[in-house]
């Protein structure tokens, strides 16, 4: 089973302060930690547990710039055999439309059974890459993937759906599937296993290599055009309440004992 | 006659409520530029449906065919694309949710449209498409421009605008024939399993206390634990703490999870995700303790302590007890 995942690596964002930067078309990085986005980091280990339940191979793709790499070193420290940096300048601007091709035209040019992807992006959060990726490649998908079990031709597998409720599906390999987070425990990766991955060659694709022109990729192949971005208002309703720890819990029992929930 | 197209989603025989969303926006979208709205059904018996659809929208188009039972990505998007290609809408809405992020990309690809996903709203002015979507885990809005596509598909969060108007006079429903030479080989449904079945029934509880990300290790679950007995609440969580199966599916509160309706939910480490919050939107009373000031949470909460969970909670415990005279 020879496997392609794709993986973006995304700033996180729990706890920073958010600045919009000069322009509006972006935010403030720099003061920002990166790391693998976190659903493409349950679409890697999906990978490497069908590898190593049934041989084969894994090839870990990502798109950006020159520190996208360590998303890349990530990947091949928890197991993946291969990986490929797509990178040219002329992808700056791109949205999921123009990353989509790109990896379409990258995951053409190797052998695959199937091609696994995070459901969406913390950064993004588009969640149209894979499904328009499988149609670009012409081959089937299934999104919000919570459990794969491969069956000769075929994998079955579960989607998520609303309210607690899952769909299990046939589909024919190959397959895209884009893997919701929860469907395993990403395995813990230290940093003496990334040292240890530090040499192996990463194959890097322009344009050019992949047979693209200016125009389809970057802004200018882009479908979607950002023209501001802006932190959304914070709601008038609620109280924060203030104090030290003491007088915000005494305030807030307050609060509850005024209701009646304390009888 | 320019159109608006809308399409409806159901699930087992029943319209799903994202689909009036769609259809308020869709209306609005259609006043403004002056088109009919227009509602798609494709399924298996769903005349019933098509009725309570012709009450919101001018014209109902549905396509019936034993493939279309239950949703089929492939076997939609071969339906829907012959619909678009040949009357070739203003714009097409359908709804953010498992079945849109399923079909509407492929779909898209394959009419060489523009998507926009997951949008709060969108506009049309003239020829020009914009809509206004969350990023960065919806602490950041853009306001997107769509371009450089003959067609336009948008995909619609649940719950942001107002509710449709139904009308007086019921529009037309139409019936169209399937294109589908047969069944989807390489894509067959199976079956419907509930992932959230378990010991107990959180959508239930009146006071509940709901634990995130933020607890940090699953030896810290039984501090908040304490704090639901204490309060005679039910325990349940965010969705990072069922991916990390800290706690079992059956306590997640979100979209994917259960919805509920407490007097009380007291979100402890819980950052706000949309997934999460759209699920409390009956509480009566929401109250956040988050470290992060920032956290989305407080949007929503009608209380809000900014502190460390680790030293919030056994105090509040320490009051709750004492409040209710050392019981």
């Amino acid at each position: 089973m020879d496997i392609v995942v794709c993986v973006k690596r995304v700033p996180d964002l729990a706890e920073a302060d958010i600045v919009i930067a000069k322009g509006q078309r972006d935010i403030e990085k720099d003061d920002l930690v990166f790391d693998i986005n976190e659903w493409d980091s349950y679409a890697v280990e999906e990978a490497v547990l069908i590898k190593e339940k049934l041989g084969g191979s894994v090839t870990a793709i990502t798109l950006g710039d020159d520190d996208a790499e360590e998303v890349l070193r990530r990947a091949l420290a928890v197991g993946a055999d291969n990986a490929i940096h797509l990178s040219d300048d002329a992808f700056e601007g791109g949205d999921a439309y123009t990353t989509a091709r790109a990896l379409a035209a990258a995951v053409r040019k190797i052998p695959f059974d199937l091609v696994l992807t995070g459901a969406q992006a913390g950064d993004d959060g588009y969640g149209q890459v894979g499904a328009t990726l499988a149609e670009m490649l012409g081959i089937p998908h299934a999104t919000l993937v919570t459990s794969i079990e491969v069956m000769g031709k075929v994998v079955r597998v579960h989607r998520e759906l609303e309210a607690g409720l899952e769909e299990v599906l046939d589909i024919e390999l190959p397959a895209m599937l884009t893997i919701q987070t929860g469907i395993n425990e990403p395995r813990y990766v230290s940093i003496a296993g990334i040292r240890r991955v530090a040499k192996r060659e990463i194959e890097m694709l322009g344009i050019k290599d992949l047979g693209l022109g200016e125009a389809e990729v970057g802004a200018d192949g882009a479908r979607l055009e950002i023209e501001k971005l802006f932190i959304p208002p914070a709601s008038q309703k609620g109280e924060i309440l203030q104090g030290s720890t003491d007088a915000v819990a005494e305030k807030l029992v307050g609060i509850f004992a005024s209701k009646g929930w304390l009888a | 006659m320019k159109e608006v197209i809308v399409l409806a989603e159901h699930r087992r025989g029943e319209l799903r409520d994202i689909t009036l969303d769609l259809l308020a926006k869709g209306r609005q979208l259609a006043e403004k530029s002056g088109a009919d709205l227009v509602a798609v059904v494709l399924g298996r018996g769903v005349e019933g449906l098509s009725v309570t659809l012709a009450g919101y929208a001018d014209r109902v188009l549905v396509v019936e065919g034993d493939s279309l039972q239950n949703f089929n990505s492939d076997a939609y998007q071969t339906e829907l694309a012959q619909i678009i290609a040949e009357r070739q809408p203003l714009i097409t809405l359908i709804g953010h949710t498992a079945f849109g992020l399923d079909l509407a990309p492929s779909l898209a690809t394959q009419l060489d449209a523009a998507l926009v996903t997951d949008c709060v709203d969108v506009d049309i002015d003239g020829e020009r498409v914009t809509a206004v979507r969350p990023t960065y885990g919806g602490r950041v809005r853009a306001s997107v421009a769509l371009r450089g596509a003959a067609n336009r598909i948008a995909t619609i969060q649940s719950g942001n605008g107002p509710s449709p108007q139904a009308r007086d006079n019921g529009g037309e429903i139409v019936k169209l024939p399937s294109r589908l030479a047969g069944d989807i080989p390489f894509k067959k449904f199976l079956e419907y399993v509930d992932s959230s079945a378990g010991e107990v029934d959180i959508s239930q509880g009146e006071i509940i206390v709901s634990v995130g990300r933020g607890i940090g290790d699953p030896k810290n679950i039984p501090l908040v634990e304490d704090l639901a007995a204490t309060l005679g609440g039910v325990l349940a969580c965010s969705r990072p703490v069922v991916d990390k199966k800290w706690l079992p599916k059956a306590r997640q509160v979100g979209i994917s999870g259960k919805t509920v309706q407490p007097k009380l939910y007291l979100a402890i480490g819980i950052s706000g995700a949309f997934q999460h919050v759209s699920a409390i939107k009956n509480a009566g009373m929401v109250v956040a303790i988050n470290k992060d000031p920032n956290a989305p949470i407080f949007r929503v909460a009608d209380y809000g302590i900014v502190g460390d969970l680790f030293t919030v909670v056994p105090a509040l415990k320490e009051r709750i007890v004492k409040a209710r005279g050392g019981k």
